[in-house]
């Protein structure tokens, strides 16, 4: 089953690569703000049903993909992939 | 009667860079540097473990979010708990802080920039293992150069367990309260974002990291004196 994880700084975690990309975007001329930079992670999971298969991505979050301390993770199953 | 050279543990990662460095220094000040590759489960008979600076695993998802689950360092977590001394160095901290042997986090620099210079630190304190050489208040000065070096402390952090702080108006990296390095609450487990290891000679810039350097060597020369 695939699975993908959406890794974000938490709100209030300085994210200076967030700002760059801010200030860039403004520069060229888009009106943003807040903007926050995070990370995506594509698994195939091997799992017999979809709860299991969340559980295990879970358990990855806590233990490696995600830092709790200052990361929130969102996961996303059987979503199409290009 | 010659002064017994004591054994520290230095851990090798894929991407490590500093282990040599790391291991000449603790050689130059009379400790017995012993190269513990990563694969290994367990830890040759030491008296401390020095986590070297480097880029384990590339700093692929977060800088040394993989390195922490190498074998060896298993035996460290281990060793740590039995309250044996582990110092992390630049790369070594942030292996400390994901492993959860030490508190925060390492996140990229504020500026962005790699940033490598000598910056002067303040002895917060002078009584753990690390630091036992130096003296509350006192200035030292030695090099940073890390990507990934600014502290986010848990926000109940006890000032007690800060034990470096960049001097004021030279924080290099944005760290939370100028923390520079931090220890766990027992003390015997420290991590620093500077070097001490590239400033243990005048004739290169700074001597001033063999006081953190030396300090170790002392703590484990007792422990091994301890064993005897």
């Amino acid at each position: 089953m695939r699975a993908t994880v959406l890794v974000r700084p938490k709100g209030g975690i300085l994210d200076p690569q967030g700002e760059a990309v801010e200030r860039s975007l403004r520069q060229l001329g888009f009106p943003v703000g807040d903007a926050r930079v995070g990370r995506v992670i594509d698994l195939e999971v091997e799992a017999a049903t979809a709860e299991e298969a969340r559980a295990q991505v879970e358990r990855m979050c806590e233990r490696l993909l995600a830092n709790p301390l200052i990361e929130s993770y969102e996961i996303d199953l059987g979503a199409e992939h290009r | 009667m010659s002064e017994l050279r004591p054994r520290i543990g230095v851990l090798v990662f894929p991407g490590s860079n500093d282990d040599h460095d790391a291991a000449w220094a603790l050689s130059a000040l009379g400790g017995d540097p012993q190269l513990v590759w990563h694969g290994e489960p367990e830890l040759p008979r030491v008296e401390a473990v020095v986590l070297p600076g480097g880029f384990s695993y590339g700093d692929y998802l977060r800088a040394g979010a993989i390195a922490r689950f190498a074998p060896a360092m298993d035996a460290v977590a281990e060793f740590a708990r039995g309250g044996g001394l582990v110092l992390g160095i630049c790369n070594g901290f942030q292996i400390l802080c994901e492993a959860g042997l030490l508190p925060g986090v390492l996140r990229p620099n504020a500026s962005l920039e790699f940033v490598c210079r000598d910056v002067p630190l303040v002895v917060e304190r002078g009584d753990v293992p690390f630091t036992a050489r130096c003296a509350p208040g006192q200035t030292l000065v030695i090099p940073v150069k890390h990507g990934d070096g600014c502290y986010q402390a848990p926000a109940d952090l006890p000032e007690e367990q800060v034990v470096l702080r960049y001097a004021r108006g030279a924080n290099p990296n944005g760290s939370d309260r100028d923390i520079a390095a931090v220890a766990n609450a027992e003390g015997n487990v420290m991590g620093l974002m500077p070097h001490p290891e590239h400033a243990v000679d005048t004739l290169l810039g700074s001597g001033d990291g063999a006081l953190i350097l030396a300090s170790l060597v002392d703590a484990a020369r007792e422990r091994n004196y301890a064993r005897a």
